[in-house]
């Protein structure tokens, strides 16, 4: 007894460090299930995933008001909610900065916004840091598996964003269609630049 | 004829202004990726950062300073601007003019993120600030994809030197 106690007090030390040191901020990769969440919409309404019962999927679009890389391209984004939610994927954008950092990104500031789709703000910045987003534009798309969303893309919008006209290759859009047709996409994940999302000020 | 005498002088003033008047050298990410890749026992502090970038544009005396503070060590300071190629007269020369920045400033000329971020550092999501210090001698390599005090870029160089 004497010698397995402290033993299995080791073991119970580790099992206990593997659940307290993994890295939190990983954020989901592909495959992963999403967690659902309910954020404030510019209409004041709470939108969550579960809401929209017929939605086969979503293009979740982690996006603001102030970074320049999100307003070159507010324009594809509202044609990607035009394209896809008619097939069943509708955009569903959600602002992550703190006001306090950038104060152009305010919810005030968000109802300047009239997209046909909900523009949400995560205040607590939990669904961020839950999908492990770290910039906008960042966008995810998600599949209904019954009635869980599993993430199928998480990356870019497509290989120009100065130039819309220029773009050789459109990521989302062609990770969309395999998705559509029931395959995983090929290039399921892809980079971009774009701004930092402006966390709070730890307290 | 007067005036051209003190328009000279004028341009003779400003020259000797630090920083006044760097080349601000557009370069394709084959070209970058030769630099990281010389085999020198220098020491590369390269921040990937844009005009347009906030916490970017805060962040950027400290690798200033920390460049003139190890001047006397090789260490190399490269500050990669992400600003597109066409905003090179209008935003990132004046920028880089009005500032009076020393460090070697340099635009990468890339379209799509996608066929370079991965190659820089895997780990890298596209989020700027994003700092490489990297030695090709001692194989060391540090990456941060945040922005940097002037106290923690200092330690991370620390370890380098």
């Amino acid at each position: 007894m004497n010698r397995i106690l402290p033993f299995s007090l080791l073991c119970f030390v580790l099992l206990l460090s593997s659940f307290v040191l993994r890295p939190q901020s990983e954020g989901y990769q592909v495959g992963d299930k999403a967690a659902d969440f309910k954020l404030k919409n510019i209409d004041g309404k709470m939108v969550s995933l579960a809401d929209n019962k017929a939605a086969k999927g979503y293009i979740v679009v982690f996006t603001c008001n102030t970074c320049p890389y999100a307003k070159a391209y507010e324009a594809r984004i509202i044609a990607l909610n035009q394209k896809y939610a008619s097939q069943g994927y509708p955009v569903v954008a959600i602002n992550p900065n703190d006001p306090g950092v950038a104060p152009g990104d305010s919810y005030a500031a968000m109802q300047t916004k009239k997209y046909a789709f909900p523009y949400l703000q995560d205040e607590s910045q939990k669904i961020a840091k839950a999908y492990g987003a770290t910039r906008t534009p960042q966008l995810y798309v998600l599949q209904r598996q019954g009635n869980d969303f599993v993430v199928s893309y998480i990356g870019a919008i497509d290989d120009n964003s100065e130039d819309a006209t220029l773009v050789k290759t459109k990521y989302v859009e062609n990770a969309m269609t395999e998705i559509m047709a029931g395959k995983p996409a090929t290039n399921n994940s892809t980079k971009a630049i774009g701004c930092t999302i402006k966390w709070k000020k730890q307290a | 004829m007067f005036s051209l005498k003190y328009l000279l002088l004028g341009i003779g003033l400003l020259a000797a202004v630090p920083g006044f008047g760097q080349q601000v050298a557009v370069i394709k990410f084959v070209e970058l990726q030769k630099r990281l890749a010389r085999q020198t026992d220098t020491t590369y502090v390269v921040n990937f950062w844009a005009t347009w970038c906030g916490p970017c544009v805060k962040e950027l005396p400290n690798f200033e300073q920390v460049g003139s503070a190890n001047a006397d060590k090789k260490v190399k300071v490269l500050l990669v601007s992400l600003d597109y190629a066409s905003q090179l007269d209008k935003k990132v020369k004046p920028f880089v003019k009005a500032r009076g920045l020393k460090s070697e400033v340099v635009l990468l000329d890339e379209t799509d993120p996608n066929s370079w971020l991965g190659q820089v550092d895997a780990k890298w999501t596209g989020s700027i600030p994003f700092t490489l210090i990297i030695n090709n001698k001692t194989k060391q390599r540090a990456t941060f994809e945040q922005e940097l005090s002037k106290a923690a870029l200092t330690a991370a160089l620390r370890r380098f030197l």
